[in-house]
């Protein structure tokens, strides 16, 4: 079998941190997620300078956006980090089976909640409201873009880690990756919580 | 540990082992030669600007061309050169002076040397297609919009700064772990070594700056090549806020150049002193407090910009603030002194060279702070003449005592101190010359960034002089080269405790360090710990742990190769070839998938192959 | 405030001694250390303050060191361990806090002085107002009052406020007259375009009559270096006649064929009194100006090589502007000897005699 066979059968109560390649993994991770802190603040910041920035005769934010499609993404991705809260907590208990369940359902909702945002892009760019269209729609593209971006790699990295878990079973080398992955996952969810109140929410309003 | 699963892993020679090791020291060796290449590179780019300046009216190269050059100069010198090089010390020094056996993650920190590679070449790649990037290195916009931009050159200062720009951030991450996780028993946080200290706190300002350039550069670049309209200000872009932008990444970045040039004249300072650090927590305690600091001035870069008289009082009283720490700091320096028994090598002499010459630098920044006089000095070459004192006088005089206070450590050969002295002396004397009368040049009225100036004005002798510095300085480097072939030719071993002063415990390894570093964990006891040891009337440190079996990681090529694949990506996209450009993303990702999917079990060294400590493994 | 200023020369006789070296120092009227108006002259006098005080810095840092280097320095043989000292807290309390007096003493003028510079006099009837807009590489100034435009050269009255308000008409630029006033950016984007307010406003003023250099200070460009302008300042009773003139019509070259060319080739961009179009500069008194494209000095005793008689330096404009500053607008026209000659004749002789 693999490398450290030696915690066979008996794996620690939290393995993602038993060795310390996984605590280093663990708090690397936690200092990535930092950087992209600041990232998405400065996405924010550049989008906040620019979101009045229409141009005549295109639509604005209010006549845009679709809050009720939003808010369906919104709940879709808040449940889905749900399920990557049970995931870790299978993990913790040594469930593998019942984890590899759970992080299915995550990336089945990762992929809804993509689906929308794409059904939701074809919308706007049909109603005149392009990549290229004005300092707005630029903006706006690239933080919710971003965002989606964020989404698509999380989905395609957990679903390498569930068949990385069939292959090799749950390791201490398998469970800092799914540990951290169920980080970045909560991540791009709060992420998306200021997407859809500064962005939505603001646009509908302000 | 049981060695039962030691696996046999193929282990590289010459040119193959350089490109796949993940050894730290190696990678610092990667990042010296890389950076030091850069650094010639940029150094004769400011030679030919100072010869295009030696007369008025001069036409030694075309108004376009002296753009080009000042672009790559500045773009080169920070990015390139002097962040590389002291990743260059970082990765030579702290994990021998926290007593690990490596850093926390070896293959993203190759990965980041070869991303930071792939990123330099790119940009340099531009002066043979048609025309390096010429909109300045802080390529403001509009001039760097396609529209007053169309040549592909700003095409490649972001798309290269972009590929370089992720090496730097992985390599920050790597080290704060590093440091966070890794460090000896008994090498509590308030025991760390100056350097250390400075090397984490830049770490920290690494990882919340630089992603703010990422955005910038990714604004940028959808501007130029998807006709985005961040910065397109006739259709509702807006061009300060690239400013911003900028400079809440530039400016820290200034203090991720200085601080761990502040920790490299702590280590030198303290042991040729024979003394110990005066004032350590004052000193860990300032360093924190620029770095925090170093955060909320950025707009004392946009003085004149006109964001307003409240604005402007503000980012000025800010950034004087940050005079007080820094005050600290030079005290302190002086004070570990006082009362020491000083030794001039020539590290040495590059660090007591490092202190009046910084305060000039300094001293002038709190000048620049004054927003009103700024008004005045902003964009002049005053403004030159302060950030080549801060860079060149502080940072590149720390870079050059770092490198010859830990060459020993490195390279196992000690440098050759005549030649080291005249190195000194040659660049310093250059320096100051260069650049002491260029405050004179900038209060007397001449704008930086100019490619020439009319007759008349006053300014012929003194650019006269500068460049006459310029070539100085430029002697200094190549008696620092010839050091170099000369000492690794015919120069003498180095022991491990090489400057018999050694305070911290990278010299209490063998010269250079065996590639395991430790072959067992030292106990640290206390602040200076090697110091402490020898004083204590020991010769070594006290181990922490019994002689065992240590693991390696294994050497890779796919850092190499991820980063070839993102320097493909960057020249498909830029020429809008976009089966190239995803050609090159997928070799990177198809790397990182490798990469996720085979684990790497390293391999162990056996306590059988440790017992002759002095050779390298 | 001033107060405060002169104590501390008076303190330190060895620092005025230094400044008046520094103000003698340059260009009167190029230096910022050589300050021709109130507005420079306040900058000027912060700046004193500031080198006064980082001086102070400077001298007690370097008698610091020299003395420490040649006292504690290793001699031969010297074996001994010195007392490894952990810190001295009266010591650091010292420079923690001497430098915090010394920010306060420059600080507080500082934001004084801030807020008194931003003074906005754009709605001042008694200031000269003056739209200042940048383009690559030239200056254009508008007078709304009189509604004057004009080129490369700021004629202004002396000892009146000069209400600047400045914008760009392409890429960022800065506007700075070192001898009268700190630089301001011209942004692009004007208040009408874009409905933000990217127009920044300065003020100075010049009390001496005089011609004063003004330079680009922010990277606009392969002529970057050569973007310089006059400032002028004549007296209330020449600035009236100037603006006057400006205003009386202008004949065209008597020469038809010359004629011909002039209102074909030139005036489909620049603009002669009432004739032509207004996109680049404005041509209407370029005879009496003192350079031709803001960096060809006129002047009958030529010194350098940047110098000539208006007509030569028009001819060697017109013949080739690429050569002069590369990277400008201008084309270079397809024109014949004769053209060329009649044009720069005919150009140089377009003078307003304002000044007596």
């Amino acid at each position: 079998m693999s490398a450290h066979s030696h915690v066979d059968g008996q794996l620690p109560h939290e393995p993602e941190k038993a060795t310390l390649e996984g605590r280093n993994k663990v708090l690397g991770f936690w200092l990535f997620l930092g950087a992209e802190v600041v990232l998405f603040g400065t996405l924010f910041s550049a989008f906040l300078a620019l979101r009045d920035k229409v141009g005549d005769g295109n639509p604005t934010a209010d006549e845009l956006f679709n809050l009720s499609t939003v808010a369906i993404a919104t709940f879709i991705l808040l449940t889905s980090s749900l399920t990557s809260v049970f995931a870790t907590q299978a993990m913790h208990a040594g469930k593998k089976n019942a984890m590899i369940g759970w992080l299915i359902i995550t990336v089945l909702f990762g992929l809804g909640f993509l689906g929308l945002e794409i059904y939701e892009f074809k919308e706007y760019v049909h109603e005149g409201h392009g990549f290229t269209t004005s300092a707005f729609s630029s903006s706006f593209y690239t933080l919710v873009g971003f965002h989606g971006a964020h989404v698509a790699f999380g989905v395609l990295w957990i679903s390498i880690i569930i068949g990385q878990v069939l292959k090799k079973g749950l390791t201490v080398v398998t469970a800092p990756k799914i540990y951290v992955s169920g980080l970045y996952w909560h991540f791009i969810d709060v992420v998306w919580v200021f997407i859809f109140t500064v962005v939505y929410l603001m646009g509908k309003v302000g | 540990m049981a060695h039962a699963h030691a696996h046999t892993v193929k282990r590289y020679k010459g040119l193959m082992d350089w490109l796949t090791t993940v050894d730290h020291k190696k990678i610092g060796i990667l990042y010296l030669l890389a950076g030091g290449f850069f650094f010639l590179v940029g150094g004769l780019e400011a030679i030919m600007i100072r010869i295009q300046l030696i007369k008025p009216l001069n036409d030694f190269v075309s108004a376009e061309k002296f753009n080009q050059l000042l672009t790559m100069h500045g773009t080169t010198m920070i990015f390139l050169a002097a962040m590389p090089m002291l990743f260059a010390l970082m990765n030579a020094v702290i994990p021998l002076q926290i007593g690990a056996r490596d850093v926390a993650f070896p293959f993203v920190n190759a990965l980041g040397f070869w991303t930071f590679f792939a990123g330099g070449v790119l940009l340099n790649v531009s002066w043979f297609t048609g025309g390096a990037p010429d909109a300045g290195w802080t390529s403001y916009v509009p001039l760097a919009s396609p529209t007053y931009s169309p040549e592909y050159g700003v095409d490649y200062y972001v798309i290269g700064l972009q590929i370089a720009g992720i090496g730097t951030l992985i390599g920050g991450i790597n080290f704060l772990v590093t440091i966070i996780n890794m460090r000896a028993p008994g090498m509590t946080f308030m025991r760390m070594p100056m350097f250390t200290w400075a090397i984490f706190i830049t770490s920290a300002l690494i990882l919340f700056a630089f992603p703010a350039l990422t955005v910038g550069l990714v604004a940028l670049m959808f501007d130029r090549l998807f006709e985005a309209n961040f910065f397109e200000v006739a259709n509702g872009g807006n061009a300060v806020l690239w400013e911003h932008i900028f400079w809440i990444f530039g400016h820290p970045e200034v203090y991720i150049l200085i601080l761990p040039a502040f920790g490299v004249i702590s280590e030198v300072i303290s042991t040729f002193s024979r003394k110990r650090l005066f004032g350590y927590s004052s000193m860990v305690f300032a360093t924190v407090l620029i770095g925090f600091l170093g955060f909320m001035v950025w707009a004392h870069h946009m003085f004149t910009t006109g964001l307003g008289p409240v604005a402007n009082a503000l980012f000025s009283i800010a950034t004087m603030l940050i005079a007080v720490p820094t005050g600290i700091k030079i005290f302190n320096w002086l004070f570990t002194m006082w009362g020491g028994s000083i030794k001039f090598t020539t590290a040495n002499l590059f660090a007591v060279g490092f202190i009046p010459t910084f305060v000039m630098g300094g001293v002038t920044g709190v000048m620049l702070a004054a927003a009103p006089a700024d008004f005045q000095y902003h964009d002049s070459y005053f403004v030159v003449a302060h950030f080549h004192y801060v860079i060149v006088g502080g940072l590149i005089l720390g870079i050059f005592s770092g490198l010859h206070y830990w060459w020993p450590k490195m390279f196992g050969r000690m440098l050759n101190e005549t030649l080291g002295k005249l190195t000194f002396w040659t660049f310093f004397i250059g320096f100051h010359m260069t650049f002491l009368i260029q405050h004179f040049l900038g209060l007397m009225g001449m704008p930086r960034r100019i490619y020439t100036y009319l007759d008349g004005l006053g300014f012929n002798n003194m650019n006269l002089i500068s460049t006459i510095g310029a070539f100085l300085m430029g002697l200094g480097t190549i008696f620092f080269i010839l050091n170099i072939i000369v000492t690794s030719v015919s120069g003498k071993k180095a022991a491990g405790d090489a400057w018999e002063d050694g305070r911290t415990l990278e010299w209490t390894i063998p010269s250079p360090a065996p590639e395991y570093n430790f072959a067992q964990t030292p106990l640290v006891r206390g602040y200076d710990a090697f110091w402490k040891e020898k004083m204590d009337g020991h010769k070594e440190m006290t181990p922490a742990e019994p002689l065992g079996s240590i693991h390696m990681p294994s050497p890779s090529i796919l850092p190499l190769f991820m980063s070839i694949g993102l320097f493909i990506a960057g020249l498909g996209f830029m020429y809008h070839n976009y089966y190239v450009g995803g050609g090159g993303l997928a070799l990177t990702f198809l790397c990182m998938l490798i990469r996720s999917l085979k684990d790497d079990h390293g391999f162990h060294i056996e306590p059988d192959e440790l017992h002759d400590k002095g050779v390298k493994a | 405030m001033m107060k405060r200023w002169n104590v501390g020369k008076r303190l330190l006789p060895l620092f005025a001694g230094m400044m008046l070296l520094l103000s003698a120092c340059g260009r009167a009227d190029l230096s910022t250390l050589n300050p021709q108006g109130p507005v420079a002259e306040e900058q000027f006098g912060l700046m004193k303050l500031a080198i006064s005080i980082m001086i102070i810095v400077v001298v007690i840092v370097f008698a610091i060191s020299l003395y420490v280097i040649v006292r504690f320095r290793r001699r031969p043989g010297d074996n001994k361990i010195p007392v490894q000292v952990e810190g001295n807290h009266k010591l650091e309390i010292i420079w923690t806090v001497i430098p915090l007096i010394l920010l306060v003493i420059l600080g507080v003028p500082t934001v004084n002085s801030v807020f008194g510079l931003s003074k906005d006099y754009t709605k001042d009837p008694d200031a000269i107002q003056v739209e200042v807009t940048s383009h690559q590489f030239w200056w254009e100034f508008y007078y709304p009052q009189y509604d004057i435009h004009t080129a490369q050269e700021l004629v202004i009255p002396t000892g009146k406020k000069i209400a600047v308000t400045a914008v760009s008409g392409d890429v960022l630029h800065s506007f700075w007259i070192p001898s009268l006033a700190g630089k301001i950016d011209t942004n692009p984007g004007t208040a009408v375009e874009n409905g933000t307010a990217n127009a920044n406003k300065m003020y100075f003023e010049a009390p001496k009559a005089g011609v004063y250099l003004g330079k680009c200070a922010e990277l606009c460009g392969p002529s970057h270096a050569l973007m310089d302008f006059k400032v002028k300042a004549v007296d209330e009773a020449s600035f009236d006649r100037w603006t006057a003139a400006q205003k009386t019509p202008v004949a065209l070259p008597s020469d038809p064929a010359i004629k011909d060319a002039l209102v074909k080739n030139c005036l489909s961009c620049h603009a002669i009194g009432d004739q032509g179009v207004l996109v680049y500069p404005n041509l209407t008194d370029i005879g009496s100006r003192l350079t031709v494209g803001g960096i060809l000095v006129n002047t009958d005793e030529a010194e350098y090589a940047n110098e000539g008689t208006t007509y030569e330096n028009l001819k060697r404009w017109i013949e080739d502007p690429q050569a002069v500053k590369p990277g400008t607008l201008m084309p270079k026209v397809e024109l014949t000897e004769q053209e060329i000659d009649g044009i720069a004749k005919y150009l140089s002789e377009l003078k307003i005699d304002y000044e007596k």
